[in-house]
């Protein structure tokens, strides 16, 4: 079947800036793809260039097998920007028209509404929203056109718990029509919620392409922190940490079975002292994965 | 795969101009401080500077009753085209709805020419408020061939000064472009004649006059009166000449925003 989004050895940069070097993502019709990434990764470059609304410096991006400008090409996919505004003084679902008036074959602007969770504030102007109201009624103009595509950049920004969760529930709901679904976040949970497939970037390249459940496995989900005298990187030797830092007494690294690794500490005579045991952040896990590549994370999922 | 079949590929154009056109008209008439301006400024100006002149007689025993209000409807919509894309291009690049709506199916020509549909809907409701007010309360006689002529030539004319706006629009920030707009816009239009006719401006402005756009622009409307003090042919050429330097700047500034933003 005809990819729906395709990135093929995608190059961006910004002045001196290469925001994107060599890219590959493809995406099939009907997949579920979280891109997770921390802040300034290239998950918006990405999405741009995807939709058309960045030119690649070099390399090709298609939407449909066609240019993503084309109008046809456009036609087939809904859009949350992370930067975006409306038309101030009109009513929601003024601006839900609106947008459906831009698609061949929208959806009822009555569905687009519910969908969103809008049908409460649907006769308030854009410029009365709140920052959640705000969001939701971007993803309503995302969904209205019935699009094949959905490409959500954050779409959570601004959301409290509840409402993220209700609104990840309606994104899950519009995509059980075998709709294809593109979400750059950094949240975890997010992707672990939404998402069949997660494309990791960092600084401008994927370093991990895989489904949710291998990341998720590979993502080292805990930080370990202590003190203890005459530590070399033997000390670790065949434990199952990342991103493994020594200094002064201090070590600090990343891990997936903290348990082990401490058991494997004492066991080797190791006096660890100011022990700290926590979740790790994205941003760190992240950074396990950029210093130690694991190849089996770099096959695409079939 | 039957239903891809089935559904036409794109959004029809005329659709999308009509939703466009009447989406961004409500916006505007729902700013009362933006729509009362337009309407009533050239009211208040002709009140001002035409009315108490409004029954004086020239040499020639015409009334100047039809000269001011030619003029100030030639002010009338080329103020509406200077400022509705002056200062409203630059408050939605500055509110970012133009982000949003680059990466819908909506075509950049289509989305332009719902603006200019709304500009010339503005124009031709703030001239026909001031003939009223001319008519009603100022007594001033025009036929109502003549008024028509007056108004086709004012927004046939104004090309040149949607151009105005757009550079401005593409290359002011939300709060400056108001102030920018009235620095080039109204100096002009004064020194144009457009609100004391030209051979009553000390002579600096008479001299200053025929190099601005605005002038040439009056003298269409003058023209329908047969009161003109240039040939048609002369303004058209001046308004073509001006037409193509603005349309340039325009174009450049909007390309640079776009390249900004889009490449």
């Amino acid at each position: 079947m005809e990819p729906a989004v395709e990135l093929i050895d995608a190059h961006k940069r910004y002045g001196p800036v290469e925001a994107l070097h060599g890219v590959n993502v493809t995406i099939g019709p009907g997949e579920l793809v979280a891109m997770l990434g921390p802040n300034g990764a290239g998950k918006t470059t990405a999405i741009s260039l995807m939709l058309g609304l960045r030119r690649p410096t070099a390399g090709t991006a298609r939407l449909f097998g066609m240019d993503p400008t084309e109008r046809r090409a456009r036609s087939r996919c809904g859009v949350m920007l992370q930067e975006s505004g409306v038309l101030q003084q009109l009513r929601v679902s003024e601006l839900v028209d609106l947008y459906r008036s831009y698609y061949p074959a929208p959806m009822p602007a009555e569905r687009a509404l519910a969908l969103a969770g809008l049908e409460e504030v649907a006769s308030r102007p854009s410029s009365r929203l709140s920052g959640g109201q705000r969001q939701r009624l971007y993803y309503a103009l995302a969904v209205c056109g019935d699009p094949d595509v959905l490409f959500l950049d954050e779409p959570t920004v601004g959301m409290d718990v509840e409402g993220r969760r209700a609104f990840l529930e309606g994104i899950r709901e519009f995509a059980s029509a075998g709709k294809t679904i593109v979400l750059t976040t950094h949240y975890l949970e997010e992707a672990d919620q939404l998402a069949e497939r997660v494309v990791v970037v960092d600084r401008g390249v994927v370093i991990a392409d895989a489904a949710l459940e291998a990341i998720k496995s590979q993502v080292a989900g805990r930080r370990i922190r202590f003190r203890a005298p005459d530590l070399t990187p033997e000390t670790f030797a065949g434990l199952p940490v990342r991103g493994l830092e020594l200094g002064e007494g201090r070590a600090r690294m990343l891990s997936n079975e903290p348990e082990e690794v401490l058991r494997a500490l004492f066991g080797r005579g190791v006096e660890i002292r100011e022990l700290e045991v926590a979740g790790a952040d994205l941003e760190e896990a992240f950074l396990s994965l950029t210093s130690h590549h694991d190849s089996d994370l770099e096959e695409p999922v079939a | 795969m039957s239903t891809a079949a089935v559904r036409p590929s794109v959004a029809p154009v005329p659709r999308m101009l009509l939703a466009q056109t009447r989406a961004q008209l409500l916006n505007y008439l729902r700013i009362p401080a933006f729509t009362l301006t337009s309407l009533l400024l050239p009211i208040m100006f002709f009140t001002f500077f035409g009315l108490p002149q409004a029954h004086n007689r020239l040499p020639n025993g015409q009334s100047v009753g039809p000269y001011l209000l030619a003029s100030f409807a030639a002010y009338c919509v080329s103020s509406v085209m200077v400022y509705n894309f002056g200062i409203g291009v630059a408050t939605r690049r500055g509110m970012k709805q133009d982000l949003l709506e680059r990466a819908t199916p909506l075509p950049p020509a289509v989305s332009l020419a719902a603006n200019v549909l709304v500009a010339i809907l503005f124009a031709l409701g703030c001239t026909l408020a001031l003939f009223a007010f001319a008519i009603v309360v100022g007594g001033v006689r025009v036929s109502p061939g003549t008024g028509l002529s007056i108004v086709a030539r004012a927004l046939l004319g104004s090309v040149p000064l949607i151009a105005l706006g757009m550079a401005i629009g593409y290359s002011s920030g939300p709060n400056a472009a108001p102030a920018i707009a009235n620095l080039i816009y109204l100096p002009m239009s004064f020194a144009s004649g457009l609100f004391i006719p030209v051979q009553f401006l000390p002579s600096l402005f008479q001299k200053i006059a025929p190099v601005l756009p605005t002038y040439h622009y009056a003298q269409l409307t003058w023209d329908a009166l047969g009161q003109a003090s240039e040939s048609l042919g002369t303004a058209a050429l001046a308004l073509a000449g001006w037409t193509v330097v603005l349309l340039v700047v325009a174009v450049r500034v909007y390309q640079l925003d776009q390249r900004r933003k889009f490449s």
